[in-house]
């Protein structure tokens, strides 16, 4: 996939599209109320010169297609789940990460006719994350590939994304971090590892590992080939058995869906529901 | 308030207090140290030590040792942060509404009033750093190129702080020709150490004042000039603290009715704190003689009348998330009323909301007596309240089947566990309040000598002022 970077044809046409969608469902975005709020209606526009993270903000809020080479996302073919949990605990063993610190949770869901079924939840990666604009200082990060990370150096501990993101995709420090051994990187927002006691960690696309064309924990140690990742950028997704889907048609092909779409945060994980298969995912496997 | 109510406690004859008898209760505590006043102040200062101690457990540990976990992420602290700041608001509607709307009976009152809030709104504000998961890190806030203003948590720092400095000026005004009176009176007294300390002490606050007309009336203006500032300062703290909670899409925070809520929430405990530290300072310092059973029965109806004002608007929130039949908002209302919470939410519906209605409608029960227990179960209560408030959307999982078996009471509810290191924490919380009354008390006349003068010379306080109505 990291091959492949190349812009191709069609990535500009899902770019187009996806930017007049955006457009037209949200008038005005939730950084730009708040932002609208806390400015122009408190009439103190002079101390936006003082913030760094508010003209960060303003730039992050149009995304500009031309610029960075990658647009991460995740597709998850919940078809294929079998609630294995290989992928929750190749992450915690990765990040050293608490038990309960599940960064890529699997629900145990139920349908109209009561039968279970698994969904994994990483972190949705939004496009208009809830959870950026309340920090106080500035700790939460979306990277210009369409990352969102913490500064756990930064970060002091409000917990107040916490309660800003609708997916509970977030998980705080409340003990002593699980040791490390010395990394491959450095601790940073593209790998939080060890975590930092005190302070909220999340789901980073093992951001710091996809520049050497590595995919992520829990794509590679999913045994079903669930979780696909990709780029928007150049239409492409490869999941841990190998197989390459191209982007914009498998999720039109399959009907794939984003979660809580009527929260706007415009996830950049796709979800590809049931099609009317065994629902019993249990027996499927087993089988 | 019409006088038909107060029927029982009619003024026999407006007549005004002696000014030296004003003077000398006034004073007695600044000159003369109360037997009782260093023990209590020990013992009060070991609880909050008690506390501080608690605290630096839990730097060391982790916030998990004060019970918190991904499944009740906020919890106690912050519910602290709002009660505590709430009774603050006290000191704002005594004070500044009731000099507004020129209620004279407030004379003897306000200094207590002001005092309360000026030593609660900084205990309340401390609340903000054991809830932090990084203390260490809090100069962040005040560290401009760090701000992100689109943060409510961020605003509510500015808007905290903008109301604590206006509090603090707030007490300070009427207290400077208060220091002239000390000043005199300490002039008669032997020139050792302690006397000259003191002097120096009330030169500083006296500045260059020298009591001319032309100054009192300066001063007054300042006054009424602050008294109406704070009052939408004080909204707006409650307001912006109460964006936090509901700039998110979580069911439970994400009402348009929390700013109201808050801020009535807080006028309605900070006047029953009020109450609290007005009997005991009654009591303690002999004040008998010019804070009387009226003051407590006004002070109790301004009282319900928040307290009115909250039961309907808890009742319209709970109606209308209850009735939304949407998996997340009535999931929490049914915690609330009839699940894991059901205990704590009735408690508060009892306590402060229909047993003080109680209280001031039936005329036997409207006594001091009466009012201070009004008082008490309103704050204790409100506490609570606050809890419910905080804690039920905060374990709600927010990821859950809305076609899921069970509806409403499907999903991993998270849960919160008091531990002792909070439970130290907020007690210690709670002891400071009387220990820096104590002290504030040592040294500032615990009555607005001035004030009351000046209203005695106008008349605005006959209405209240009334020799027979001691108790």
């Amino acid at each position: 996939m990291t091959k492949n970077n190349e812009t191709t044809p069609s990535s500009t046409v899902v770019d187009d599209e996806r930017e007049e969608l955006t457009a037209a469902a949200v008038t005005i975005g939730r950084r730009g109320l708040l932002r609208a709020a806390a400015l122009g209606g408190l009439g103190i526009t002079a101390l936006g010169a003082l913030s760094e993270t508010v003209a960060a903000a303003a730039q992050s809020s149009t995304t500009t297609p031309s610029g960075p080479i990658h647009q991460w996302c995740m597709i998850i073919d919940l078809r294929l789940c079998n609630g294995c949990k290989l992928c929750t605990t190749a992450c915690q063993t990765a990040h050293y990460l608490h038990e309960d610190q599940t960064w890529m949770n699997v629900y145990t869901m139920q349908n109209a006719a009561g039968e279970d079924y698994f969904m994994p939840r990483p972190c949705m990666m939004c496009e208009d994350p809830a959870c950026v604009p309340v920090c106080p200082v500035g700790a939460n990060i979306r990277t210009d590939e369409g990352l969102v990370l913490v500064d756990q150096s930064r970060c002091i501990g409000t917990r107040i994304c916490m309660n800003a993101c609708p997916y509970d995709a977030r998980y705080f420090n409340w003990e002593q971090a699980v040791p490390a051994p010395r990394q491959p990187f450095p601790q940073e927002p593209a790998w939080p590892v060890p975590q930092v006691k005190g302070t909220v960690g999340k789901c980073i696309d093992c951001a710091a590992m996809l520049p050497s064309g590595q995919l992520p924990e829990c794509v590679t140690h999913c045994p079903m080939g669930v979780i696909y990742f990709g780029d928007l950028t150049s239409d492409a997704a490869v999941n841990g058995m190998g197989a390459t889907v191209k982007v914009s048609t498998f999720l039109e092909e399959n009907d794939a869906v984003v979660f809580k779409e009527e929260y706007g945060t415009h996830p950049r994980v796709y979800y590809i529901p049931g099609h009317g298969q065994d629902l019993d995912n249990n027996a499927a496997a087993s089988s | 308030m019409s006088n038909d109510l107060l029927e029982s406690e009619r003024v026999s004859e407006p007549q005004s207090h002696a000014r030296e008898d004003v003077r000398a209760a006034a004073m007695r505590p600044v000159l003369e140290t109360p037997r009782w006043w260093w023990p209590s102040v020990v013992v009060l200062g070991v609880i909050v030590a008690l506390g501080i101690v608690a605290w630096m457990v839990q730097v060391a540990d982790g916030l998990g040792t004060a019970g918190y976990s991904d499944g009740a992420f906020w919890a106690i602290y912050e519910a602290n942060l709002v009660a505590f700041i709430g009774v603050s608001y006290g000191g704002a509607v005594v004070s500044a509404i009731l000099r507004l709307t020129h209620a004279g009976w407030r004379a003897p009152l306000t200094r207590i009033a002001e005092a309360t809030a000026l030593v609660t709104l900084p205990i309340g504000m401390m609340f903000i750093i054991p809830h932090l998961g990084s203390p260490q890190k809090i100069w962040e806030l005040v560290w401009p190129p760090y701000w992100n203003l689109s943060s409510p948590i961020l605003w509510d720092f500015f808007a905290v702080s903008t109301y604590l400095l206006a509090t603090m000026v707030f007490f300070y005004l009427p207290l400077v020709p208060d220091a002239a009176i000390v000043l005199e009176r300490l002039g008669d007294a032997p020139a050792d150490r302690r006397t000259r300390t003191r002097r120096t002490l009330y030169r500083v606050l006296l500045g260059r004042f020298g009591g001319t007309p032309h100054e009192r009336a300066a001063l007054n203006g300042a006054i009424g000039l602050v008294a109406i500032m704070i009052i939408p300062m004080a909204v707006s703290v409650h307001s912006v603290l109460s964006f936090a909670f509901s700039s998110s899409s979580r069911p439970g925070y994400m009402e348009t009715i929390f700013p109201v809520y808050f801020v009535v929430a807080a006028l309605y405990s900070g006047v029953a704190l009020v109450v609290l530290v007005i009997a005991a300072v009654r009591r303690l310092y002999h004040l008998e003689a010019f804070i009387v059973p009226r003051h407590f029965v006004r002070l109790g109806f301004v009282m319900i009348a928040f307290g009115a004002a909250y039961l309907y608007l808890t009742f319209t929130e709970y109606l209308v998330d209850g009735y939304s039949g949407t998996v997340g908002a009535a999931a929490w209302v049914y915690q609330d009323i009839a699940g894991r919470y059901w205990i704590p939410f009735w408690f508060y519906f009892v306590a402060a909301g229909i047993v003080p209605l109680v209280i001031m409608a039936v005329r036997r029960f409207r006594t001091t007596t009466g009012v201070v227990i009004a008082s008490t179960l309103v704050v204790a209560a409100l506490w609570v309240k606050r809890l419910v408030i905080v804690i039920p959307p905060a374990t709600e999982p927010l990821v859950q089947s809305p076609l899921a078996k069970g509806g409403v009471l499907a999903g991993n509810w998270g849960s919160y566990h008091f531990t002792w290191v909070p439970i130290s924490i907020t007690v210690a919380a709670t002891a400071a309040i009387p220990l820096l009354l104590l002290i504030v008390f040592r040294f500032v006349p615990i009555l607005p000598m001035a004030e009351m003068e000046e209203m005695a010379e106008t008349g605005e306080d006959r209405d209240v002022v009334s020799s027979g109505e001691v108790a």
